[in-house]
């Protein structure tokens, strides 16, 4: 049996695990991305290569030296530099002497036929045929609709939790759970298990939490590590945070067709041309959380990611034409929690400050006698 | 009183600038170039710019402050593509809209995109664009257009001739430009890297003039026809996706079958994100297709980088690289 591996973005492993393992292979599961990981690709990456490629480069090199004959990824069609990111992946590692085969798929869209080619050959290895491919594309799909849908549900749940911590414990609880459910049967009773565990969690429905979009760029976005779980850690400060970017979503919309037009319409005035990455969807969401009513907008880029770079440049004059606060947080290799702890608290007063002089104007308004 | 059309002297300037002056000029249209870089410009750059750019980008936003105050309008083409084969670095993309956030009170921006993918014809679309805008006939537009694709020929010429680009639009200004020679017996060698990065004499720490300076024949990504470069670059198995680095790497596997050339240095600009992945596809072939013999100096340069520091690492290089050659 061959052993095949891929890279690790959030939760997602576990649908990719499920996905290996249905199509017959053995699944060599990248491990958590540890300091020790990112130190690795950070000795052979390029210096100046974003922090996901030295993620991923050390987590192909703790894969292989575990034994993956076979790794899948994806690709891009640029002008992001992410599309050749398999490509380079796969000569820095052979040059250090791995033995491995590689497959980048490529959106379907930029073009079928090679990603058909490439597919068949994987189900050849595999010895799977079309039908039943599709059939376990399908469960693992549904796998990882849920792992999102748990995701967004614990964000909405943690600002109000009793107990600081229970809802990040009851998910990774939950995590475990749908990890056993492999059926499709089983995924729907696993989702029905989960949501009632999270609603369970006793919380104070009178707290009124702050609303905090974050966009930027899918990798450190996805990433608990890479973005020192600034999910939990907002919503532990009593922040609902709304995140951008969702895996199947994504996936959806971005790389099975054509992105999500509305959000690129709303920032032609200020981007009026596609960037490559998130870079125009950074800006156009931003806009997007600014009309929906939201407290502040949080940008979270990897260094010298150049979409990133191109909307971290756009969204001051967002930030004063929308009066919406935005913190941009650039991460590296040398980003340290405390620091990113200490912006967010300063951010998080600032928009609890604004929010109250906002009131206090409105109540103003309201009580004209005075 | 003609109108004053603003182009900065980074950037694009290097590769396109005599096209677009000819096209001006015969519209009847005044161009003003900024100044050759020097530290206030750089350091105005740095100072509006986004932290996280790149030092040409920094430079860009430079130059077009010390045009603000003295034009009608800037002329920021938004470069996509100009071949169907590879697009522009996002920062390209998004350079107008970047300007125009960053910067405030700054004239009209003319901000017509250059995308050439779609079509074959080039810059006409552009061209015929900016007509429409600046209220000129079509007919007017032609001919302009058959004038600045004129010049960008002549200038091509130039380049491939040996001419630097700086003095190769002297010389089409009708001024006198040191023609290139090339001793025989010294020691040649190839400098690639970016044109704006290369040719600016001052982010670019006159990398060139020092070379030239220690009697070194210098070779450049410009003296190699364009279409072989791009006909060398695709033998990585996924093209690149930027043109200039297409141009880069095809020069690097061009003077690696050149035979004569001693060695290959590398300039880039600190926080450069396509040149992450150039330099590194550089470094790994010129290791492999030279079998380890020819050496390979990648210089990063930033605001920070000092004169002396850069002089003592070529002159490192240049007498290891004469070492070598007694030895052989």
């Amino acid at each position: 049996m061959k052993k095949v591996s891929f890279a690790h973005m959030g939760y997602s492993y576990l649908g990719f695990k499920q996905l290996v393992e249905d199509m017959g292979f053995e699944a060599v599961v990248p491990p958590n991305p540890s300091p020790a990981t990112l130190d690795r690709g950070v000795t052979y990456a390029p210096e100046y290569a974003c922090i996901p490629f030295k993620m991923v480069l050390g987590t192909y090199l703790e894969v292989l030296e575990r034994g993956a004959e076979i790794i899948i990824t994806s690709g891009g069609v640029g002008p992001c530099r992410a599309g050749l990111y398999g490509m380079m992946h796969e000569r820095i590692l052979r040059n250090l002497g791995f033995n491995f085969d590689i497959f980048v798929f490529d959106p379907p869209l930029t073009g079928l036929w090679p990603f058909f080619i490439k597919l068949r050959r994987v189900l050849k290895t595999a010895g799977l045929s079309w039908l039943a491919f599709v059939e376990v594309v399908r469960r693992a799909w549904a796998k990882l609709k849920l792992l999102d849908e748990l995701e967004q549900l614990a964000t909405s749940i943690r600002p109000y939790e009793l107990k600081k911590g229970e809802t990040t414990r009851t998910f990774h609880s939950c995590l475990k759970i749908v990890e056993q459910a492999r059926s499709r049967k089983e995924i729907a009773a696993a989702r029905e298990e989960c949501r009632q565990l999270l609603q369970n969690i006793p919380r104070d429905t009178g707290r009124r939490p702050l609303k905090v979009g974050i966009v930027g760029e899918i990798y450190v976005l996805l990433e608990p590590f890479m973005n020192l779980d600034i999910e939990k850690t907002l919503g532990e400060m009593g922040v609902i945070t709304h995140r951008s970017i969702y895996l199947t979503q994504y996936t959806a919309t971005d790389v099975l067709a054509h992105g999500a037009q509305d959000v690129r319409q709303l920032a032609h005035p200020y981007l009026n041309q596609f960037v490559g990455g998130h870079g125009q969807n950074s800006v156009g969401e931003t806009i997007l959380y600014a009309r929906n009513g939201f407290d502040g907008v949080i940008q979270l880029a990897p260094f010298t990611c150049i979409p990133e770079i191109v909307a971290k440049s756009i969204l001051p004059r967002i930030s004063r034409d929308f009066g919406i606060p935005i913190l941009s947080l650039t991460i590296d290799e040398q980003t340290g929690r405390a620091g990113v702890e200490t912006r967010l608290e300063a951010f998080v007063d600032l928009l609890r400050q604004r929010r109250e002089q906002m009131e206090a104007r409105s109540n103003a308004v309201l009580l004209p006698g005075y | 009183m003609a109108l004053h059309i603003g182009f900065p002297t980074a950037l694009m300037y290097y590769s396109h600038f005599p096209f677009w002056l000819a096209f001006f000029n015969r519209l009847g249209i005044e161009i003003v170039t900024s100044p050759l870089t020097t530290k206030a410009i750089l350091d105005d750059g740095s100072r509006e710019a986004v932290a996280d750019a790149c030092i040409p980008i920094k430079l860009y936003h430079g130059h077009v402050l010390t045009l603000k105050d003295k034009v009608d309008a800037i002329f920021i083409p938004r470069m996509v593509r100009i071949s169907k084969r590879a697009t522009f670095c996002p920062k390209f993309l998004g350079l107008p809209d970047m300007v125009r956030a960053s910067l405030p009170h700054l004239p009209p921006i003319i901000d017509l995109q250059v995308d050439a993918g779609r079509g074959l014809w080039g810059l006409w679309p552009t061209c015929r664009g900016l007509a429409e805008l600046l209220g000129f006939s079509l007919r007017q537009a032609w001919s302009a257009y058959l004038e600045g694709r004129h010049h960008q020929h002549a200038y091509q010429k130039l380049l491939l001739a040996g001419y630097l680009p700086l003095q190769a639009m002297a010389k089409l200004r009708g001024e006198a430009a040191e023609a290139p020679i090339r001793e025989p017996g010294t020691l040649n060698l190839a400098v690639l890297g970016y044109l704006y990065q290369v040719y600016d004499q001052y982010i670019s720490l006159d990398i060139i003039g020092k070379l030239k300076k220690m009697g070194v024949n210098v070779w450049t990504m410009e003296m190699v026809h364009p279409a072989r470069l791009y006909r060398l670059s695709s033998r990585l198995p996924k093209r690149l996706f930027w043109h200039y680095s297409n141009l880069v790497l095809g020069a690097t596997y061009h003077y690696l079958h050149q035979g004569n050339i001693d060695g290959i240095i590398h300039v880039t600009a600190f926080g450069c994100g396509p040149d992450a992945m150039v330099d590194k596809i550089m470094e790994l072939d010129i290791r492999k297709l030279s079998r380890g013999q020819l050496p390979f100096m990648s210089v990063s340069i930033d605001e920070q980088t000092g004169d002396a520091g850069i002089t003592t690492r070529l002159e490192a290089f240049v007498d290891m690289l004469h070492q070598r050659r007694g030895n052989r």
